[in-house]
């Protein structure tokens, strides 16, 4: 049942982990979290009104790896991860945690979980809120012990744990909420916007963490609206828009394998008849952007007629920002 | 690292922790301190109180300090546990407590453990300062005893509203709630004389109905005869006992079903 620990940066090749312990009745080759057909509204106030906030979600998480959900705001990140939890109950179609439902209480022995913007115990020091949590998942109290200073250390809290949790940041706070979500070495991590209120260098420390942690056979699933960071650590991501999954899919064949053009910085005397697409000029310096490889023949073939000069030639590939912002501006007719 | 597989936690273990948490909250709670300061100063000052009254002071101090454990033990009851649950969800702690290997039904046991110990503590403290001024007048402060757990009982009941209410509204409406249950189960003799006025038809079926499910605390009122040092029918306060704690433990059974059905937005 045990997950990885969180140590020294291993090797970057994550081992197979096998799924065994008492809810461990999944094989290794299973899904660690599968969602079919998935679907959850809410009604409005006094009952009036529904909002859907899921529509038929489908979703695998395989072991090992690190999935990002990503999505604007009311998409449907944190109903997905809450669905996940048994934090609320779907309306239709299912979600397996370890080939089990999440209601099963054996199962979320295996996760470990970061709401989003936490808010813990004000009356609580956090070395007794990681105690708490430890009695809640069956530590020994030297384990709890050992356990929560560890947890502590490797989120960068160390000797900081008898302060009351009234007294801290909200950054600090968070750093708390991923100390309890690693306290028990869990196998799936589930972080709703973990980097959401922390410093760069607390995102740093966080995506550091997720590496190590995946690194190590954990998998990872979190959501988040900061590409950039998921760009850095996920190898899968899908994107949600209104309840809609939109796209979803390896992270390298959604953006980065796709070269969408050529940029090409150079020196023409008549940058106006060259092919492409001047998009930037200063006196006979131009940078000119041309569709495919066929037009940067074409440009680089012209260039050379008129005795230009080419400074560089930059494939240009599609960024996760670039397929985020084309799937959330189309209209829903459009989706899947 | 140590990568050794913990065993599952044992429900009750998961009841412990709760309850463990619980009453550290309460206790680091200051509403407690004041009301607990306030009935034990009403409990020093009954002497006072039995001076200025006709009859025998020591009657008048039980009377005095028995009534004051009971209110407030109440009023910490109706604090107390009116929030428990609301808080938690409202400040979403729940969601990292039940992303736990804990079942719902536990939460709602452990919050009302964790309550009961406060109540319990807050009792022990309470009755040791009507025994210490019983004591200092060469009274025997033991036949209180058979009272005070059967106010612990009623509060348990109490308790177990309280938790109800708060798994289902908010503080206030809870709290409302609550006291309505405290009145109504003080008053549940009235509903049957409501009943033999109405004689027959939907409103006597209604009084009938809701006296037979409303909680009599009448029956868990021992302070009158502790007080005069009437006697008792034998087994009563067991009888007594066992009724109250049945009665929480069906109101406890319907908040942990309450609570299994809610989603947590």
């Amino acid at each position: 049942m045990r997950g990885p620990t969180i140590g020294p940066p291993p090797p970057a090749a994550p081992p197979a982990r096998p799924a065994s312990g008492p809810a461990g009745a999944a094989t290794a080759a299973d899904p660690v979290l599968l969602l079919r057909r998935l679907r959850k509204g809410f009604k409005g106030h006094l009952g009036l009104g529904h909002r859907q906030a899921l529509e038929s979600l489908d979703l695998e998480l395989r072991r090992g790896e690190c999935f990002g959900l990503l999505g604007p705001n009311g998409a449907g990140k944190t109903t997905t991860l809450k669905l996940v939890i048994g934090l609320l109950r779907p309306d239709a179609g299912e979600v397996r945690l370890f080939g089990r439902s999440p209601a099963d209480a054996r199962t979320r022995a295996r996760i470990g979980y970061l709401p989003e913007n936490p808010y813990f115990y004000d009356h609580l020091t956090a070395e007794e809120f990681l105690d708490f949590y430890g009695r809640l998942r069956g530590l020994a109290a030297a384990e709890r012990r050992t356990r929560s200073a560890r947890a502590l250390r490797r989120v960068g809290l160390e000797g900081r744990g008898r302060v009351a949790l009234r007294k801290l940041s909200k950054g600090t706070i968070q750093r708390v909420g991923l100390a309890q979500a690693i306290q028990h070495d869990p196998e799936l991590l589930i972080l709703d916007e973990p980097m959401s209120g922390l410093d760069p260098i607390g995102r740093r420390e966080v995506r550091d963490l997720i590496l190590e942690f995946r690194a190590a056979g954990g998998t990872v699933l979190f959501s988040s609206h900061i590409l950039q960071d998921a760009e850095m650590i996920c190898d899968r991501v899908a994107i949600l828009d209104r309840g809609c999954l939109r796209s979803a899919g390896r992270l390298d064949e959604l953006v980065s394998s796709r070269i969408e053009g050529y940029e090409v910085t150079l020196r023409s005397a008549h940058p106006a008849t060259l092919p492409g697409t001047v998009v930037a000029r200063d006196g006979e310096h131009c940078l000119v952007r041309v569709a495919d490889l066929q037009e940067l023949g074409r440009l680089l073939a012209a260039a050379t007629e008129e005795r230009g000069e080419v400074t560089s030639i930059w494939p240009k590939r599609r960024t996760l920002e670039d397929l985020f912002l084309r799937e959330i501006g189309r209209p829903p007719e459009e989706r899947r | 690292m140590s990568g050794e597989v913990a065993a599952p936690p044992s429900p009750l273990a998961a009841i412990r922790a709760i309850a463990l948490n619980t009453f550290r909250e309460a206790i680091r709670d200051r509403i407690l301190y004041l009301l607990l300061a306030f009935a034990l100063g009403v409990i020093a000052v009954s002497r006072l109180l039995s001076l200025l009254t006709v009859g025998s002071e020591e009657k008048i101090i039980k009377d005095v300090g028995l009534s004051a454990i009971s209110l407030f033990g109440v009023l910490t009851t109706v604090f107390v546990g009116t929030s428990l649950v609301f808080k938690e969800v409202e400040r979403r702690t729940i969601y990292t407590l039940l992303a736990n290997p804990v079942a719902r039904w536990q939460f709602i046991g452990g919050k009302f453990a964790g309550l009961l110990a406060v109540l319990a503590l807050n009792l022990g403290l309470m009755s040791a300062v009507l025994g210490a001024v019983l004591l200092l007048r060469d009274e025997s402060p033991w036949p209180l005893v058979p009272a005070i757990a059967l106010i612990l009982v009623e509060l348990a009941v109490i308790a177990a509203f309280a938790l109800l209410f708060s798994s289902l509204t908010n503080p206030i409406l809870a709290a409302l709630g609550t006291f309505a249950v405290y009145v109504a189960g003080h008053l549940s003799w009235s509903l049957r004389l409501l009943a033999d006025k109405v004689g027959s038809g939907l409103g006597a079926v209604l009084c009938e109905g809701l006296y037979r499910v409303l909680p009599n605390f009448d029956y868990l009122d021992l302070k009158a005869s502790a007080v005069h040092g009437l006697p008792r029918p034998p087994g009563l306060v067991p009888a007594a006992a066992a009724y109250g704690l049945a009665y929480a433990f069906v109101v406890l059974v319907v908040a942990c079903f309450a609570f299994q059905r809610r989603d947590f937005k």
